[in-house]
């Protein structure tokens, strides 16, 4: 690996009682950073088993395609195991992306 | 070779006021490295936090596309040229020497993927297209595929 991630970007997983996995990605999303972020997201779900899976993407900065496809891959994952997704409080540069791609109609985006 | 264009701004001919040309190893590391050269290249030109985030999202697709499909059976370099014309009108070419596309009209389709196994969400033309104001794609099977956006720069001085 070429670039290493400052301590700001680091993804920061957290746990509730209530089976709630929060998850919050920070800086940018690419093909590159979706790997890592997908290896990450998905050890944490086998870790917990949770029944919802909160994506907090208000951190983010820069986000292409590759964003969409990690989000759709973790849907696909929690509908697996009977729970739900939900993206929380995406920034500008995810909203814009989630909203070309039509993801509020089959993603429960909040706000 | 096929091809096609979307929008008129590939289409204008127009003195060139600056150009750089990188080549770059098709490394998923090089995705942020091409963003930011772009966006330093485009920097002079004083663009709006809006144009050089459709520049970079558009840029990141196509270097993207060059890394995930051109070349998914080896590897290969991304010739990557930018050139600012006269009026603030920035056309980036995007070319490499992988795979080729065999059906243009069915590549830019939105949803459309041959890798949906790597998670690919087969947006990228379609995102190319929403935030440039000109693509043109062309692609020969066997010799590679170069995809050129335009985008039109109205810049902070000139914003109403
Ligand atoms: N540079 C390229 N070389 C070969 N095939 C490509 C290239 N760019 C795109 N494609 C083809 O076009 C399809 C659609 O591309 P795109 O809209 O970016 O979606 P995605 O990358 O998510 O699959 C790809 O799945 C691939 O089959
Ligand atoms: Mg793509």
């Amino acid at each position: 690996m070429i670039h290493k991630q400052p301590p700001s970007e680091e993804t920061l997983c957290r746990q509730t009682e209530d089976g709630v996995l929060c998850v919050r990605l920070c800086g940018e999303i690419d093909h590159h950073r979706a790997a890592t972020l997908r290896r990450t997201i998905d050890d944490a779900i086998c870790r917990c088993h949770p029944t919802e899976l909160r994506l907090d993407m208000s951190g983010i900065a820069f986000m292409d395609s590759s964003g969409l496809g990690l989000i759709m891959g973790r849907r696909a994952l929690m509908d697996k195991l009977g729970g739900e997704l939900i993206v929380v409080h995406p920034a500008p540069a995810a909203r814009r992306m989630l909203q070309l791609a039509g993801m509020e109609r089959i993603v429960r985006i909040e706000p | 070779m096929a091809s096609y264009t979307v929008g008129d701004a590939c289409r204008t001919r127009r003195p060139v006021i600056n150009e750089i040309r990188i080549r770059l190893p098709a490394l998923s590391a090089n995705e942020s490295v091409a963003r930011a050269v772009v966006a330093a290249f485009c920097a002079a030109a004083d663009p709006t936090a809006t144009e050089l985030a459709d520049i970079k999202c558009a840029v990141s697709e196509a270097v993207t596309n060059c890394i995930v499909h051109a070349y998914r059976e080896g590897t290969g370099d991304i010739l990557l040229t930018a050139r600012l014309l006269q009026d603030r009108l920035l056309c980036i070419e995007i070319r490499d020497r992988g795979c080729g596309i065999p059906d243009l009209g069915q590549a830019r389709e939105p949803l459309y993927t041959t890798d949906a196994a790597g998670e690919r969400s087969g947006m990228g033309f379609t995102v190319m297209e929403s935030f440039c104001d000109g693509v043109r794609v062309s692609s020969t099977v066997g010799k590679g595929t170069t995809v050129t956006l335009c985008k039109r720069l109205r810049g902070r001085s000139t914003r109403t």
